[in-house]
């Protein structure tokens, strides 16, 4: 019910929204549950596992039972807290976990048959008959638990990234928060002051406190507006800091408002900050009492009923009861009288307790018991005198408060157990810069709230260099704290510790019995702490009855630890950036726009783009162009963007020596004007890469490498000139992207490039380099073949690329040539025998792909010695073969096993595996490159090819893997 | 995580590739035993607590970095070139 | 106690009072005729078989927090038999053989659910590497079937098709892969162990291992010295340190791995689900929740804690796989320590030291191997022979390169497995 006055809501605007398909009003300041309570709408949502009605329990993000689902189609948003969920226009939640609705739930009857449903009960059954789980149990196990549904639809809404630097973070806006963010900002730090509500004050605008004469509310206002007038200080409403990373890394995560939505902002956005030092101003959160029924909805925490009372203008109840352990319960009580609510009794646990309030107080007594199934209707209490049941529609619960330690574990500090206030406070320490102040560790009051907040960040300012002293602290309350831990009532029945999770007493308690007496295995039996609040409400209570349940005291217990995030992160906003092609760069090379134009399929190669081919009008299969653009470079001419391998320039008098150490074979000896072949081993005896280095100076070499390989190879080459021989004098750097350099390849391809270049190419070697300038611009040919053609690799500055591109291929097109693409290039390499990353695929050696004889017995190189160890050489090793169809079946796949041709296709008669294959139409005939056991010394024999995936089974003659123009004159014609 | 390369300054943890143990600066000769390779490519003390490792600020300038680090804590105590250390180590 | 339906309703009806512990805690004997070190997954069901297959009882776990505290309880849970090198092949094969079987033979409900595995790939080159896979699989006696990339759709409908960074070309299924529930494997050998008299020792940490004459004698722990004639190392991203105690070296490099979990959701995703391009997997446990994970952090750590980096590229590649997932919230993560090889295999292998026996390297895949390491290592101990199906788990693959299963082909970098 709405009270007639107060509350920090605009009564001049109303919102409409709707709850499961009913409309209400509510006002911009409220949230969902604020405004449903305002409708009398005490029923929220149905508990996971007994599927019982339940109501708000707090008025935060630590709410366990209130979650419902916001919005449809791909906007639907489950799990949203009603607690903290804005109120905006035309606001659609729907309750879930219920069928068909949360007021009248079909799954209500689980709570029939809780005496079977008891902790760790799923461990011992559904076992048989075994096929029962996948088909039977598991799937009604699963359509019952879950929370909300996701829509299934992409996500459609943005999300960003955002990282932020500053001297000093200050987590939590509090009257610490705030107070800490004043000096700090004063005396001139970069300050970033974050909170998760929607305004700042924290408790300040949930309490009727007092500060320098002026409302609490108030002078948390007045604060922000000095800090907001500071161009040092950085103020994050709606933005909670969710992780504690290393050397002051935090992460947070803001959800932007609705009206900067509208205007085209992210639904959320998450922050990196790094943060010299930081100062956790976090608060605490009230935990309830577990008594029978404790879940029922209408019974909350006082300090919620405090919140929806003072900030909200609501009143949870008309018959409002008071249970605690503490003086809030008196200062809860003190709130409702003030704001006209009744209050039907007030029930302190404590013998001592005295009240001025015109109320019936309890002292010394606890609540028990709870009726009212969907809806709070009365308690039952136990005094010195007896039982008695009270009317009530609302119950106000105080067990005292627990410091929001989180962000102190994130490191994997413990926080530690303070008896006088029966809870645990941070850990000094834990997380390096970043020091506790106020409620969260451990100060209660108003005044020590102030003092820490001041104090922590004049020490913090310290630390940073910069001048500050105490100014005057403003005047605030200073009540101490007194608490008798009360953790469960005793008595039969179901009382709540999670209450999201439905976790009782009683689970616990069998728990231990079970001997699941670590606080660990007793979590994670029972699933206590493993809900949506992550225990935020429950765990220090649940280790309390475990203590008593196991004869230990809380601290020799222990705690579970919390991990990131604070509050739960959609992965929306921790991925932002993500979706769709924003996964990765994309690279394109400089004929990009020229394939697209001739209607290529473009396939990523690694983070590159690449033509697979270039359709002609009329070919309707891949295979139809791929043939012709063989074709092309077998009789003709053709032209293939090569600019994706790794370019790496090298300069200086080292270069020589630097080679010789990382290729297996001897680069030293090549002449200027020269370019070779070259092999490069990992550590490890295995080969990283081949590629080609030229040597176009005197004292400048270009290296190749895979496009694959390319990053890694350039990191192979730092490590070895930094961390093994610094002594070098060598310099390189990457030209991958300066270059644009295409392969012309075919018996005219001296001829295209003779037309075009000022230099007279007739002479011009097989393996040969040379700059050389073609239509005025400095370039650089190359004679190296990765077809077994007369081939040349021209490369330009890549600004020249796109032009060039457009230049060979309509030269080429006027010589029966044209472009070619990957799979034209993957049929010709195959065709030679030329191996890929499909061949050296990082378990090969050179001693397999029968490159031996490159590793240079004078000289020592990467990966050498390890090569030579007697596991990596010999005939137990796979061996590179070519292989040929010689039956029936004509047909080769990648990936197919090979076994003799008689031998049963299982593991133990594997004789090795197909790498690659093409169908060649030079040869008429598939082709494979693989490796077989033994396989050289093996040519001319028949063996098996086995894809069972496919069901292929194909014979096949093993060869040389050369099967075209085995002598190679071709390319040196 | 935040490393401080000893060229560019301190720098997110994003801008560094890792390889592992310092001990890869240590090369043996090519005509050592079999075991001092394998100690070299394979075993590693693998500290829980202080160690070296090498580090390379590949988003950035491209220094190969000695570490030193705990890795329990994720504590950063120093960073050096590896060239520097390597060079230090001839001397 | 046998557990059963019927026990339930009994308990139920009779207020739950005769539930007893799953476990014994027995003080340390002086003496054991075997010592194992480590109470994870692997320590646990090594204990079971050496007791059950070789009636040997008196043998004791020592673990030095709560049994199943390291990786066994700390993982994506998922299960699968889809290697392609043999040496494993056969083991992961035997070890899901032994997963099909676990309830009745631990009568602990592990909810082991074979729900299907699919890898994804992006590319030619990719197809063909798990074609190899898939047909190593079927060679083995497993299940694989290649599926294009509308046999995908049919299956995983929620995957963007049309816009994803690495267009999706196909997958491998897994029909037998699936996942369990991490701890109930831990708590359901540790029952039967127990059951069987093994004694299991929490809170006792092994401070170093007695040596007399190249032959282990026992081992010195925060709870007295106990005498044992064979001592097992079975501690996963600890092996260094353990090992360190005799004096050894080990091919090992401890990492962190990091995974996620979200707040429970109706079901959406009903298979494990692995991206080819990047490092992420998913599933959604039985209680709703999306359980996923990525690589590890790429650098040593003991912290059981990660960074946002590798976080944040989890979930980057969630959002371009998957871009529904995105109003999923996580709720929790966590690391492991993950114990990396020079070729991302196992190690279950006698020492230098007569009596001392190794488990480990199990980089960041130990979950779905608890069994049939448990078997083999029960096998080694008992017999002195390396079982059939863990005879290429040998420790000194490395020196003489024979038999490396490098699975990923990345070398002998232990943090690119």
């Amino acid at each position: 019910m709405r009270l007639p006055n107060g509350g920090q809501i605009d009564r001049s605007r109303k919102l409409s929204f709707t709850f499961d398909g009913q409309r209400f009003e509510g006002h911009p300041g409220d949230t969902l549950a604020s405004a449903l309570l305002a409708n009398d709408q005490i029923l929220m949502a149905r508990s996971f596992k007994y599927h019982r009605p339940r109501g708000a329990l707090t008025a935060g993000s630590e709410e366990p039972n209130a979650l419902v689902t916001l919005g449809r189609g791909a906007r639907q948003e489950p799990n949203a807290r009603a607690t903290t969920v804005e109120l905006v226009e035309g606001l659609e939640a729907r309750g879930q976990n219920a069928w068909p609705s949360v007021r009248f739930d079909v799954l209500g009857m689980n709570d029939l048959f809780a005496p079977f449903f008891g902790a760790g009960f799923y461990y011992k059954t559904f076992m048989w008959p075994r096929a029962f789980w996948e088909k039977l149990y598991e799937p009604a196990i699963r359509r019952a638990a879950g929370l909300g549904a996701l829509s299934g639809e992409h996500n459609t809404d943005a999300y960003e990234k955002v990282q932020a630097f500053c001297d000093l973070l200050i987590i939590g806006a509090g009257p610490t928060g705030l107070m800490a963010a004043l000096t700090a900002a004063r005396a001139g730090a970069q300050v970033i002051l974050c909170d998760e509500d929607v305004k700042m004050g924290g408790r300040l605008n949930a309490e009727t406190f007092e500060i320098a004469g002026m409302s609490g509310k108030k002078w948390a206002a007045s604060v922000v507006t000095e800090l907001d007038s500071l161009p040092n200080v950085r103020l994050m409403t709606r933005t909670a800091v969710v992780g504690a990373y290393d050397n002051g890394t935090f992460g947070a995560l803001e959800r932007l408002p609705h009206e900067a939505i509208a205007r085209g902002a992210p639904r959320e956005a998450f922050w990196r900050i790094v943060a010299k030092r930081a100062l956790l101003c976090a608060g605490a959160i009230e935990r309830p009492i577990a008594f029978r029924n404790n879940d029922r909805p209408g019974i909350m925490t006082a300090g919620a009923v405090r919140a929806y009372v003072n900030r909200w203008a609501v009143a949870p109840g008309t018959q409002v009861a008071v249970f605690g352990n503490n003086d809030d319960a008196h200062r809860t009580a003190a709130d409702l009288l003030a704001a006209g609510v009744h209050v039907s009794a007030l029930i302190d646990a404590r013998p001592d307790a005295k009240t001025t309030l015109p109320i019936r107080l309890f002292a010394g007594a606890q609540v028990m018991d709870a009726a009212g199934r969907k809806h709070l209707e009365s308690i039952t209490i136990r005094t010195s005198k007896g039982e008695e049941r009270l009317q009530a529609d609302c119950l106000a619960m105080s067990g005292g408060w627990n410091p929001t330690v989180h962000l102190t574990c994130h490191m994997n500090g413990r926080p530690t157990w303070r008896d006088d206030i029966a809870s645990f406070v941070p850990t000094p320490g834990s997380v390096p810069g970043m020091d506790t102040a106020g409620a969260c560790n451990g100060a209660f009051s108003t005044h020590a709230a102030l003092a820490e907040g001041q104090a922590k960040a004049l020490s913090a300012l310290a630390e940073l260099g910069l001048a500050a002293q105490a100014e005057t602290l403003p005047e605030a309350e200073d009540a101490p704290y007194r608490v008798m831990p009360l953790w469960a009532v005793s008595g039969k029945g179901r009382a709540w510790l999670d209450f999201q999770n439905d976790v009782t007493v009683k689970d616990v308690q069998m728990a231990a019995k079970e001997n699941y007496r670590s606080v660990e295995h007793m979590k994670r039996y029972t699933t206590q702490g493993m809900a949506p609040d992550q225990g935020k409400n429950s765990n220090v209570a649940a280790l309390a009855v475990l203590a008593d349940a196991t004869g230990r005291g809380i601290p020799q217990t222990g705690t579970t630890t919390f991990r990131p995030p604070f509050v739960p992160v959609s992965i929306a906003a921790l991925g932002a950036g993500g979706q769709g092609p924003g996964f990765a760069p994309e690279r394109f090379t400089t004929s990009h726009r020229a394939s697209l134009a001739r209607n290529a399929p473009m396939i990523a190669a690694g983070q590159w783009w690449r033509p697979s081919y270039f359709p002609l009008q009329g070919e309707t299969h891949w295979r139809q162009s791929c043939d012709r653009e063989v074709g092309y470079v077998r009789n003709a001419v053709g032209v293939c963007d090569v600019s994706t391998l790794g370019k790496i320039e090298l300069t200086g008098p080292d270069v020589p020596k630097l080679l010789d150490f990382v290729y297996t074979n001897t680069f030293s000896t090549l002449p200027v004007g020269r370019t070779r072949y070259g092999l490069m081993l990992r550590e490890d005896g295995h080969v990283l890469d081949d590629g080609t280095t030229a040597r176009l100076e005197d004292d400048r070499w270009v290296m190749t490498t895979t496009t694959a390989a390319a990053g890694q190879v350039m990191k192979h080459l730092e490590f070895v000139t930094q961390a093994l021989h610094p002594e070098w004098d060598v310099s390189f750097i990457s030209v991958t992207e300066h270059w644009a350099q295409f392969s012309v390849a075919g018996p005219k391809s001296r001829d295209l490039l003779d037309e075009m270049m000022a230099e007279d190419l007739s002479d011009f070697p097989f393996m040969g380099c040379a700059p050389v300038t073609l239509a005025g611009i400095k370039a650089r040919l190359f004679r190296i073949s990765f077809s077994g053609e007369m081939a040349f690799e021209i490369a330009v500055p890549s600004r020249y690329g796109a032009a060039l591109f457009d230049a060979l291929v309509a030269r080429a097109e006027t010589m029966q040539g044209g472009a070619y693409g990957l799979e034209a290039l993957n049929v010709l390499r195959v065709e030679k025998g030329f191996i890929t990353h499909s061949e050296i695929h990082g378990r090969t050696t050179a001693f397999d792909i029968g490159m031996e004889g490159m590793v240079s017995k004078k000289k020592d190189c990467i990966g050498k010695t390890a090569a030579a160890r007697p596991g990596l050489v010999g005939p137990e090793r796979d061996q590179l073969v070519g292989l040929k169809p010689v039956g029936v079946v004509k047909q080769l796949t990648a990936g197919a096993h090979l076994f003799e041709k008689e031998a049963k296709a299982i593991r133990e008669n594997d004789q090795g595996y197909v790498t690659s294959v093409a169908f060649s139409p030079t040869l008429g005939h598939f082709l494979g490159l693989g490796f077989l056991r033994n396989g050289r010394a093996r040519h001319g024999e028949t063996i098996r090819l086995v894809d069972h995936l496919r069901g292929i089974e194909t014979l096949c003659e093993v060869c040389d893997p050369v099967f075209f123009d085995k002598e190679g004159g071709r390319a040196r014609v | 995580m935040r490393i401080t390369c000893p060229i560019c300054g301190t720098r997110d943890r994003r801008e560094f590739y890792y390889q592992g143990a310092a001990l890869a600066l240590e090369r043996p000769a090519p005509d050592a035993s079999p075991e001092t390779w394998n100690d070299y490519i394979h075993l590693r003390e693998n500290p829980a607590g202080l160690t070296r490792d090498l580090w390379q600020h590949e988003g950035g300038c491209g220094a190969w970095v000695v570490v030193t680090r705990n890795t329990v804590s994720h504590e950063i105590l120093a960073t050096a070139l590896a060239s520097e250390v390597k060079k230090g180590a001839a001397k | 106690m046998t557990f059963s339906a019927f026990r339930i309703l009994k308990e139920g009806l009779t207020g739950n009072t005769g539930w007893k512990p799953h476990w014994r805690d027995p003080a340390p004997k002086q003496d054991y005729d075997a010592i194992i070190i480590g109470g994870g997954g692997h320590g646990l069901s090594t204990a079971y078989y050496l007791a059950k297959n070789h009636g040997l009882t008196n043998i004791a776990v020592l673990e030095k927090g709560y049994i199943g505290s390291g990786n066994i309880g700390r993982n994506t849970t998922i299960v699968r038999a889809n290697y392609f090198l043999p040496g494993n092949s056969e083991f992961y094969s035997h070890s899901l053989k032994l997963w099909e079987g676990l309830e009745s033979e631990l009568n602990y409900n592990v909810m082991h659910s074979q729900r299907g595995l699919i890898n994804l790939f992006h590319s030619d080159g990719q197809r063909d590497a798990f074609v190899r896979r898939g047909n190593s699989m079927i060679n083995q006696g497993d299940d694989a079937i290649l599926l294009d990339r509308d046999g995908v759709r049919q299956h995983l409908p929620y995957l963007d098709f049309d816009n994803t960074r690495f267009p999706i070309f196909g997958g491998l299924l897994h029909p037998r892969g699936g996942t369990a529930r991490h701890d109930a494997v831990a708590w359901g050998y540790a029952r039967g162990a127990d059951q069987r008299g093994v004694d299991l020792i929490q809170n006792c940490e092994v401070t170093g291992i007695d040596i007399v004459d190249g032959k282990v004698t026992g081992v010195q722990t925060t709870r007295g010295a106990i005498k044992a004639k064979k001592v097992a190392i079975i501690v996963a991203g600890r092996s260094g340190q353990v090992a360190a105690m005799a004096g050894m070296r080990l091919p090992i490099e401890s990492h962190v791995l990091q995974a996620f979990v979200t707040e429970g959701l109706k079901p959406i995703i009903n298979h494990v689900v692995s991206f080819g391009m990047g490092h992420f997997y998913m599933s959604q446990s039985d209680k709703g929740g999306l359980v996923f994970g990525g690589d590890i952090d790429f650098y040593a750590s003991y912290a059981s804690r990660g960074n946002l980096p590798m976080v944040e590229h989890v979930m980057e590649a969630g959002m371009t796989l998957m871009p529904m997932i995105g109003k999923a919230r996580v709720l929790r993560s966590w690391g492991g320590i993950m114990d990396m090889t020079p070729d991302g295999s196992p190690i279950i292998d006698k020492t230098g030291i007569d009596g001392l026996f190794i488990d480990c390297g199990w980089n960041y895949g130990g979950f779905k191997a608890v069994p049939a390491s448990g078997w083999c290592m029960a096998h080694l101990m008992a017999t002195g022979q390396s079982h059939d199906v863990a005879k290429g788990f040998r420790l000194d693959r490395f020196l003489t390169g024979r038999g490396l299963m490098d699975e990923e082909g990345t070398g002998s970098q232990h943090n690119l497995h």
